[in-house]
């Protein structure tokens, strides 16, 4: 059952137990991301310490699979340089579009490994996504205001 | 239901006219279609309908002395008369247009063009104190236009709210259509929720006060008998790949006199009387609205999907699609943690409410149910279903769509029921 595939445990966890979760003060930019074909939306907000993401925190709506895969972008970015961060939203990008043909590095997206099988349900490619588009927005504003 | 049915439909020897329904999906499993609310599918008569005139009779419409030209022009207009004959209408009321939501868009931008056009468009003339009306529960392709044409115009749009239950709210009906009110546009069947609105309220009190109606027909001429004479409305759209046709062409119909003074939309060849390099004048109706060649092989599918329609009776389509849609119904209400959104059951039945059944499952994202169904073979659709405003008046940001059609049986719907059942097993919610 390809299900199962899908919705990894992992997933599952981070969808009960969101990490981050929540909008946080101070911060440098925010970006607000919508899915128009489902409505799902996270809004969420980034704070840079010179070259350090210090905090990203958000608030959405949205199917276990875009509420996950923004836990764990959280989990990934904060604290890391932007640099390395982008590196791993390349890295999750690259898997995510894909189709289930990429074999993730677990080094660089640790939970995110989980999400290979999302990449074989094109339709649901876009929720993994919504949350690291508004990373990338956010990290862009941020930067434009510096 | 009231309507008296002589036998229902045969739903086992007519699913053999839909070779799709054969295929398996997700590793197997029998495909249980219930997405047809979005699009249907085609069968074999329509498909054959299509290749026909494509390897018999292929010509430009319209144009051209040669046997093949009569043929395919011939071939289309037949097309427009089964079509006008299946809803009620005259022929040359009848538009063929790229889809429905093109339908919409023609009217609204068609009354933007009565400015600019001579004293015989004045009566869809709307500007700054004008109002145009439509209602919470519509598709974005009766909204968006609308808005678009306020914009333009200077013109306010408003809107009937809708109920706690999914109906549209009539209750003000005389202060939300008055005077000022040059157009009301209103969904007969919602197709998120299924209701079905009765026009005749609407249309009495859009003819009191002069303003146009026009009616979105995309959810109820596939699935019950519309008669649009009989309804009295001005303008009605509906589409082709929703009641077994092909893609790419949809319908709109015009009351005789209103389409004889209607500025056109879209302009070009095909739709001229004469041209000047000075200037131009047009075509009668429909021609007047068809520029460019036309979707001929389309509109020739959609004659025959009529003809199939038709055929197995509308009466009987409805009754059938009644009797499956209380059946789904009846299941959802016995599974806790359900919510189905739109008129509930009372006493086993429902009156004025189409085979559209949404609902949220508590606790599970109505993509994760999708996906749960899919998985079982289960198609339905998940989202907003392009009525994004009625979700925000329900409260829910999306929902699950299961909508029926003449291909569906019992089987589809106990299996559907199971599946819901599986949703919320996998997720862990029961």
């Amino acid at each position: 059952m390809q299900l199962q595939q899908m919705y990894q445990e992992i997933i599952l966890d981070h969808y009960k137990n969101p990490h981050g979760r929540g909008l946080r003060d101070p911060y440098d930019a925010e970006s607000f991301q919508v899915n128009p074909t489902c409505g799902d939306e996270v809004t969420l907000r980034v704070r840079l310490d010179g070259e350090q993401v210090a905090d990203v925190s958000y608030e959405g709506q949205g199917c276990s699979i875009s509420q996950a895969s923004t836990s764990v972008l959280t989990d990934l970015v904060v604290g890391k340089p932007v640099g390395e961060a982008f590196k791993k939203l390349d890295a999750f990008l690259e898997l995510m579009q894909g189709r289930g043909e990429v074999e993730p590095d677990e080094d660089v997206l640790e939970d995110g490994i989980a999400f290979a099988g999302v990449a074989r349900y094109p339709a649901r490619v876009k929720c993994a996504l919504l949350g690291w588009m508004a990373f990338k927005d956010a990290v862009a504003r941020a930067e434009g205001k510096a | 239901m009231t309507t008296t049915v002589s036998a229902p439909l045969d739903v086992a020897a007519l699913r053999a006219d839909f070779p799709i329904l054969g295929r398996t999906v997700r590793d197997g499993k029998r495909l249980v279609y219930l997405d047809s609310g979005a699009t249907s599918q085609k069968p074999t008569q329509v498909l054959d309908a299509e290749r026909r005139f494509l390897q018999e009779r292929n010509a430009a419409v319209h144009r051209g002395a040669h046997q093949l030209a009569e043929e395919a022009t011939d071939a289309y207009e037949r097309a427009r008369a089964l079509v006008a004959d299946f809803v009620g209408a005259r022929a040359d009321e009848l538009v063929f247009t790229k889809n429905a939501t093109e339908g919409v868009n023609l009217v609204a931008y068609a009354m933007g063009n009565a400015a600019t056009s001579g004293p015989e468009a004045a009566r869809f003339l709307l500007g700054p104190g004008d109002e145009i009306v439509t209602t919470e529960l519509e598709h974005h392709a009766n909204l968006v236009p609308w808005q678009e044409l306020a914009k333009r115009t200077g013109a306010t749009l408003r809107w009937f709210p809708v109920t706690d239950s999914g109906r549209i709210d009539l209750s003000d009906l005389d202060t939300v259509v008055n005077e000022r009110t040059k157009v009301v546009a209103f969904a007969h069947q919602s197709n998120v929720l299924g209701t079905v609105t009765d026009p005749a309220p609407i249309v009495a009190r859009a003819k009191q006060v002069g303003a146009l109606t026009l009616l979105d027909a995309c959810q109820s001429v596939p699935h019950m008998p519309v008669d649009l004479h009989a309804l009295d409305v001005d303008f009605a759209i509906f589409s082709s790949h929703k009641m077994l046709g092909p893609y790419g062409i949809g319908v709109l119909y015009g009351r005789a006199e209103l389409l004889a003074a209607l500025p056109p939309f879209l302009t070009g060849g095909s739709m001229i009387e004469m041209v000047r390099m000075e200037g131009s004048t047009f075509a009668p109706p429909p021609q007047r609205f068809e520029a460019g060649t036309p979707m001929t092989s389309q509109a020739v599918g959609l004659g025959a999907a009529v003809e199939y329609l038709s055929e197995l009776g509308m009466d009987r389509v409805a009754a059938h699609e009644h009797a499956l849609t209380v059946a789904a119904l009846a299941g959802l209400a016995e599974i806790p943690g359900i919510r189905v959104l739109g008129p509930p059951l009372v006493d086993g039945d429902v009156a004025d409410r189409g085979g559209a059944v949404s609902f949220v499952v508590d606790g599970v994202h109505p993509h994760d149910a999708g996906q749960v169904l899919d998985d079982q073979g289960i198609a339905v659709r998940v989202g907003h279903h392009c009525a994004w405003p009625l979700h925000r008046r329900l409260g829910v940001p999306a929902s699950v769509r299961a909508s029926v059609y003449v291909y569906n049986d019992l089987d589809d719907i106990d299996a559907f029921l199971a599946g819901v059942r599986e949703t919320q097993r996998f997720f862990g919610v029961v």
